[in-house]
């Protein structure tokens, strides 16, 4: 937790640092007749946080704050492994949106969240891995008219805008 | 009075079809989503916003609303039937509520909570009709400053009433405010913090790719993190004859009702302070004010009535200030907030001049709302707790694709949604380390609202920050915010002293 807690401040003040110099690009002092200038708000946020990541920086080392007195793990293996598996899929399942689009990925990470990794038997997994796609794309396509990726699975699509759109 | 011939108004906007329907559907999807352990009123807000993008703006609001509603009659129910907050709003309904059940009395818990959360609904409903239009006067004669100053007010309670780690609490509320900066620079139109370069954040960061990201990815993340270990459900007849046993046998903790009804209603008020402080500040009142203060925990009916009066009445607490002022009175008004922003609504004094059908349509819709969510809430106890069994590895897949699909909804960008899936991960990162996370999104709402005003308040100075103490209103304001920033230090100064006094001893 003592690790976790100061790579975390350690990481945050490198973040305050690049808000402060990517601020900077504006100016930061006072323009007369327009008051301050349009880096001014971020520049001085970023200084707080920096401040806010060094008092956390501190604490934690002089065991004044509970992450700093604590002995326990930040994630043990199977909080680890729990939280790599739902993540992993979660970022993988976008990046395939890139590629085969929506409704390619959701029913992806449908089958493999609920069948791979839950356990649950196919009928209830390909219920869910149908139905899904299909009620987002009549609620969010058809009713909303908001597009949404198709990737490389697009030309599937067009038979289906003549009918319903 | 006039007041009445709005609200009259208002209740024919409330039963057109449309929106009396969107009460009903918003009663019942927020039972359910309070009832999940793992979900609350924010997060559903959060995921559901880019939905209503379906309906005109006062069907929207009036969903979202009742949603908020739900939720708060919904959280009691796994907190009682499970013994896990369904939301964190229902935490102190746990401290009785889940002893009650376990005694095999949950179905008196059960109609006591329901039955509070009505009476606090309406008492704070009731409340609400009477304040607002005054409220909405004063604020018609506050200009930068005041507003500047109402926004500290809202950060200062937050760290004021928080209890969390201060440098924490800061680091939040700060990046929250950065966040708000991406993007096109509104008074000089310049680009601004275009990070990398990357064309995705010309259009600034969405409050939603924030919210959703948070209570979305990271609040399931939380769950599955916490939660590896089964629970135990309990057993609940309701019948209609015990619901009417249950009723009578209320008549002795009418007291305790009204009284948290009250609190939790002024708690709502407070900007950024919502249901969740009002509840636990609720269930404490009635212990420390009770004639047998041990029993509580261990299954007094007072100590599950109290918390849910409250947080049905903050909840309507908290849209006082943001429909009149343009403050969240909580997390999830804070959200509300954003998409009113979005359907093209102001908040603020003059939306009581511009938009009165709105507004007063809205009112009357919670009373609509108090009462559905009653009769539903009780009519629906055994589905429920049928659907309270739904494991898991079932729920948190279709929350992430719900959240995938809002998070691209808004602004179309995918850009958008990988930025959700990082402040998902990083923000449940930052959670195990006991980084609050609603500060940012609340600061990330005000952001845009909070920076105009300083820089306007500073203009009208000439740099000088005296402004904010000068002027009257914003003066006491200020001096609000002051005192409520205090409270950490003085609660340090005191335990010190109590230290001291121990070892004297």
């Amino acid at each position: 937790m003592r690790v976790a807690e100061l790579v975390m401040a350690a990481v945050m003040a490198i973040f305050s640092l690049y808000l402060m110099w990517k601020s900077a690009e504006l100016p930061i002092g006072w323009i007369p007749d327009e008051g301050p200038g349009g880096g001014a708000f971020p520049f001085w946020l970023g200084v707080g946080m920096l401040l806010c990541c060094v008092a956390v920086f501190v604490r934690c080392l002089i065991g004044a704050s509970p992450q700093g007195r604590s002995k326990a793990v930040f994630m043990d293996r199977q909080t680890l492994r729990l939280f790599l598996i739902v993540a992993g899929s979660l970022t993988a399942m976008i990046a395939l949106i890139h590629v085969i689009g929506v409704y390619g990925a959701v029913p992806a990470f449908l089958v493999f969240y609920l069948r791979l990794f839950g356990r649950h038997r196919w009928v209830t997994t390909g219920a869910l891995a149908l139905s899904v796609p299909v009620v987002t794309f009549l609620f969010f396509e058809i009713a909303l008219n908001i597009t949404l990726p198709k990737g490389l699975s697009e030309p599937l699509f067009y038979p289906l805008y003549d009918i319903l759109l | 009075m006039e007041i009445l011939n709005l609200l009259l108004d208002g209740f024919l906007v409330a039963f057109q079809p449309l929106n009396l329907g969107v009460v009903v559907l918003g009663c019942t999807v927020g039972l359910f989503i309070g009832a999940m352990p793992g979900l609350g009123s924010v997060n559903g807000v959060a995921i559901l916003l880019p939905m209503t993008f379906l309906v005109p703006p006062t069907a929207a609001i009036i969903f979202l609303a009742a949603l908020y509603y739900g939720a708060m009659y919904g959280g009691a129910i796994s907190s009682i039937m499970l013994g896990i907050p369904g939301a964190s709003t229902a935490v102190s309904t746990t401290f009785d509520g889940r002893p009650l059940a376990l005694k095999g009395q949950a179905d008196r818990a059960l109609i006591a909570a329901a039955s509070a959360s009505f009476v606090g609904g309406t008492i704070s409903v009731i409340l609400f009709t009477i304040f607002a239009p005054p409220l909405a006067e004063i604020a018609l004669s506050f200009g930068s400053p005041e507003i500047f100053a109402l926004m500290v007010l809202a950060f200062a309670t937050f760290i004021g009433l928080g209890g969390d780690d201060l440098p924490k609490t800061l680091f939040s509320i700060f990046l929250g405010l950065a966040l708000s900066a991406v993007g096109l620079d509104i008074m000089s139109g310049q680009p601004r913090l275009i990070f990398f370069g990357l064309p995705g954040f010309y259009h600034g960061i969405n409050f939603l790719v924030l919210a959703i990201g948070i209570y979305g990815i990271g609040e399931m993340l939380w769950v599955i993190d916490t939660s590896m270990g089964k629970a135990t459900i309990s057993q609940a007849t309701v019948t209609p004859g015990r619901i009417l046993t249950a009723v009578k046998g209320l008549s002795d903790n009418v007291k305790t009702m009204v009284m948290g009804s009250f609190l939790g209603y002024f708690v709502g008020i407070l900007p950024a302070a919502g249901a969740t402080p009002g509840s636990l500040m609720a269930y404490g009142v009635a212990k420390t004010m009770a004639k047998d203060p041990a029993s509580y925990g261990k299954g007094n009916i007072d100590g599950v009535v109290a918390p849910e009066a409250a947080n049905n009445a903050a909840s309507t607490g908290s849209m006082l200030p943001m429909l009149t002022l343009g403050i969240p009175g909580s997390p999830t008004t804070a959200i509300l907030l954003g998409g009113m922003v979005i359907w093209g609504l102001e908040p603020g004094p003059m939306l009581f001049v511009e938009n009165k059908d709105f507004v007063w349509g809205l009112i009357a819709s919670l009373y609509a709302a108090n009462l559905f969510a009653l009769l539903i809430n009780l009519a629906f106890i055994p589905v429920f707790i049928w659907v309270l069994k739904m494991p898991f590895t079932i729920l948190a897949p279709i929350i992430f694709v719900l959240c995938v699909i809002g998070g691209y909804a808004p602004t179309q960008d995918m850009q958008d949604v990988w930025l959700m899936l990082i402040f998902g991960v990083v923000g449940y990162l930052m959670r195990k380390l006991d980084y609050p996370l609603a500060p940012a999104v609340l600061a990330i709402v005000l952001g845009p609202l909070a920076e105009p005003a300083l820089r306007q308040s500073l203009l009208i100075s000439s740099g000088s920050f005296a402004i904010f103490f000068e002027r009257p209103a914003a003066g006491g304001i200020m001096a609000a915010a002051l005192f409520l920033l205090a409270l950490p230090l003085l609660k340090v100064v005191k335990d010190r002293a109590g230290r001291r006094t121990g070892r004297g001893q």
